[in-house]
């Protein structure tokens, strides 16, 4: 499948391919503290104006630092950062005209909101009675008007972030970058400002950067997910896309839950591949370019894994032994041996039938070839530069 | 500690009583006397009985009106207040870039900023005199105000050092992004937040400048006379109670400042 196909593919799906303006550019960055270390590697990703991207991965994997370069608080040892088309390596952060939301708010304690608010005004000599008409109306977007007098330490920690996004707003940026935002809330608050959040991103129209790893969090809120790991860059798709079509291993298991087997092509015909395991031949839909005699991972979701009522329902299908039975109330976790894999995640829904499976028995599974993807091994996607 | 009974209590509290008592008589028993009609340095008979003749402030007017003594108060101030700005100045400087974890050899640099504060200050006085004579800086206000300023330098250092600790680096961050210079950020956000730091370690200068007497022995001429070194030589060749009553005003200022500093930390804990 040429990455033409996968375009048309997505659009297919009804994900469009990203388009528009780029309003933000990283061009072959590189990041490294210390000269050893890569913390970003060749860096290539475009965002596009008025676009909700998030940069997801798990701690150190360099989503922060490209935020930081984003924002000016790094410098990129190579590369270049472009925003609206200018190179911005050279420019100070107080003259990228950025909103940022930190992870902890860094609201001013010894000001009151309005004084936070107001502060952006004040730098850019904005006069009083149109700064006090902005900070109203930024508040008024937060739903916190009338909290002008208030100090930050009086605040709720949900209040206080929406204090932090409104003063990331006031001064009214085309982009937005946002650190974990959400980190420090509880998880209802936090489903609420996620939505919150996104409601004020598309009333506004600005592009937003946002930074979590929380992969839920990036599902719900955004356009497109970049997903990092180790200093570069998985995968760049809308959501339904990371989670229907991951392109690699890593992907595939940090963006919901995902079974992974090893093996080598034996035989490839168009997009199915016939993999050896060791221990069972699997069918298996190629998304890597790989070759007859390729190592691959193959990526099968736990949810389109099928007890086989009666034979032949399926092309991969496995007698395996069911090891431990979780009862989650909706879906029950059945983890059984197949394939070489002892913690192979079955998920069956919680529904009449299903088949009143017990420890220690011996079940068929099954799965259609196009739900089990072929992937490149992360040992290679990793690598050394 | 836990409560403690019979003997054991007495004993613990009479241990600290006299403690308290052996720290502070020594102190409070000048103010009485600085009150004292008779040119000595006991109570007499008649303030025993708390005759109204046998006290007076007689010392206090003396003071006020001697010519040595005003010039030593003003001396006091003069240099107190320059070394003051200069040693607050360059402390928060010094402190803010300590604060820097990139800043290479900041240990070292911490360590050396430090020093006059563990060195004996005669030792620093007595390199002080050789170093400034050299210079012409002997002998005159402004080399006093410098060999005070190196002294309380470090207690700026330290208190500022310990406010920074508290501080939020993605503060100056936030107003960077939100558009702030350097030095506005600096004065909007960073100074009022560190602001507690930087008044007590300045109230700590000045207190080192304004009881230091050896530096001004070895470097001050019959100009530079301050305070301590006006009570010094009144110890020496004019023993009269005016010292006591000069003593007691100071005690009072020291009480001030003592204040000052703890409702200074008091803000600071608060805002923190």
């Amino acid at each position: 499948m040429t990455e033409a196909d996968r375009v048309a593919a997505r659009g297919a799906a009804g994900a469009g391919p990203p388009s528009g303006t780029p309003h933000v550019e990283f061009i072959g960055v590189d990041k490294t503290y210390d000269g050893v270390t890569q913390v970003v590697r060749d860096l290539e990703l475009t965002v596009y104006a008025g676009e909700f991207l998030t940069l997801l991965g798990p701690s150190g994997s360099g989503k922060t630092t490209c935020l930081m370069m984003l924002a000016g608080f790094e410098a990129p040892t190579a590369g270049q950062i472009r925003i609206a088309g200018q190179r911005v390596e050279d420019v100070p952060p107080r003259r990228r005209n950025i909103g940022m939301v930190f992870q902890n708010y860094a609201l001013f304690p010894h000001m009151t909101v309005g004084g936070n608010l107001a502060f952006p005004l004040e730098v850019r000599r904005i006069d009083r009675s149109s700064a006090e008409e902005r900070v109203r109306r930024a508040l008024a977007l937060v739903r916190l008007t009338g909290f002008e007098d208030r100090k930050p330490g009086e605040l709720s920690g949900g209040q206080q972030q929406r204090v932090a996004i409104a003063r990331a707003l006031v001064f009214e940026p085309s982009l937005v970058l946002m650190d974990e935002p959400l980190g420090a809330l509880d998880r209802r608050l936090r489903e609420e400002m996620q939505y919150e959040i996104r409601r004020i991103q598309r009333a506004l129209g600005v592009t937003v950067v946002y930074v979590t790893h929380d992969q839920q969090e990036a599902m719900a809120m955004s356009d497109r997910v970049a997903v990092f790991n180790r200093g570069r860059i998985q995968q760049v798709a809308p959501p339904e896309v990371l989670y229907e079509e991951p392109e690699r291993g890593f992907v595939a298991t940090f963006i919901g839950d995902n079974n992974l087997l090893h093996g080598r092509v034996v035989a490839a015909r168009d997009d199915i591949c016939t993999v050896d395991t060791g221990s069972g031949i699997v069918q298996a839909f190629l998304v890597a370019p790989r070759a007859v005699g390729d190592a691959v991972t193959l990526a099968i979701r736990p949810e389109r894994v099928a007890l086989a009522a009666e034979p032949g329902l399926y092309s991969n299908e496995f007698e395996a032994e069911v090891d431990d039975i979780a009862f989650l109330g909706d879906h029950l976790r059945v983890r059984v041996s197949v394939c070489g894999s002892s913690g192979f995640v079955v998920k069956i829904p919680n529904r009449v039938g299903h088949g009143g499976v017990l420890e220690d028995d011996r079940v068929r599974i099954g799965w259609t070839p196009l739900d089990c993807r072929a992937l490149a091994p992360d040992e290679e996607d990793g690598g050394s530069p | 500690m836990s409560p403690r009974s019979g003997v054991g209590a007495y004993a613990h509290r009479a241990f600290c009583g006299a403690v308290f008592v052996f720290l502070i008589a020594p102190i409070l028993v000048i103010v009485p006397l600085s009150f004292n009609a008779e040119p000595y340095f006991t109570f007499t008979e008649g303030m025993l009985r708390l005759d109204a003749d046998a006290w007076s402030l007689r010392w206090y007017r003396s003071v006020a009106g001697d010519e040595q003594w005003l010039r030593a108060v003003v001396n006091s101030f003069v240099i107190g207040m320059g070394a003051t700005v200069l040693a607050t100045g360059l402390g928060v400087l010094a402190a803010l870039g300590l604060a820097d974890p990139r800043m290479p050899g900041r240990r070292l640099a911490m360590g050396i900023l430090i020093s006059p504060m563990v060195t004996p200050v005669i030792v620093s006085a007595a390199g002080m005199f050789f170093f400034y004579t050299s210079l012409g800086l002997a002998q005159t206000h402004a080399g006093l105000i410098l060999a005070h300023a190196a002294l309380g330098t470090p207690f700026v250092i330290i208190t500022v050092t310990a406010t920074l600790a508290g501080f939020d680096p993605n503060l100056t961050r936030a107003a960077a992004g939100l558009g702030a210079g350097e030095w506005t950020a600096f004065r909007r956000v960073q100074l009022p937040l560190i602001l507690p730091g930087v008044v007590s370690g300045a109230l700590f200068a000045f207190a080192t400048s304004f009881d230091e007497v050896v530096t001004v022995l070895f470097m001050g001429g019959v100009e530079q006379r301050t305070i301590p070194r006006q009570m010094w030589s009144g110890v020496r060749e004019q023993i009269s109670p005016a010292i006591l009553s000069v003593a007691t005003v100071l005690i009072v200022f020291a009480l001030f400042l003592m204040g000052t500093v703890e409702w200074l930390r008091r803000r600071g804990g608060r805002a923190a």
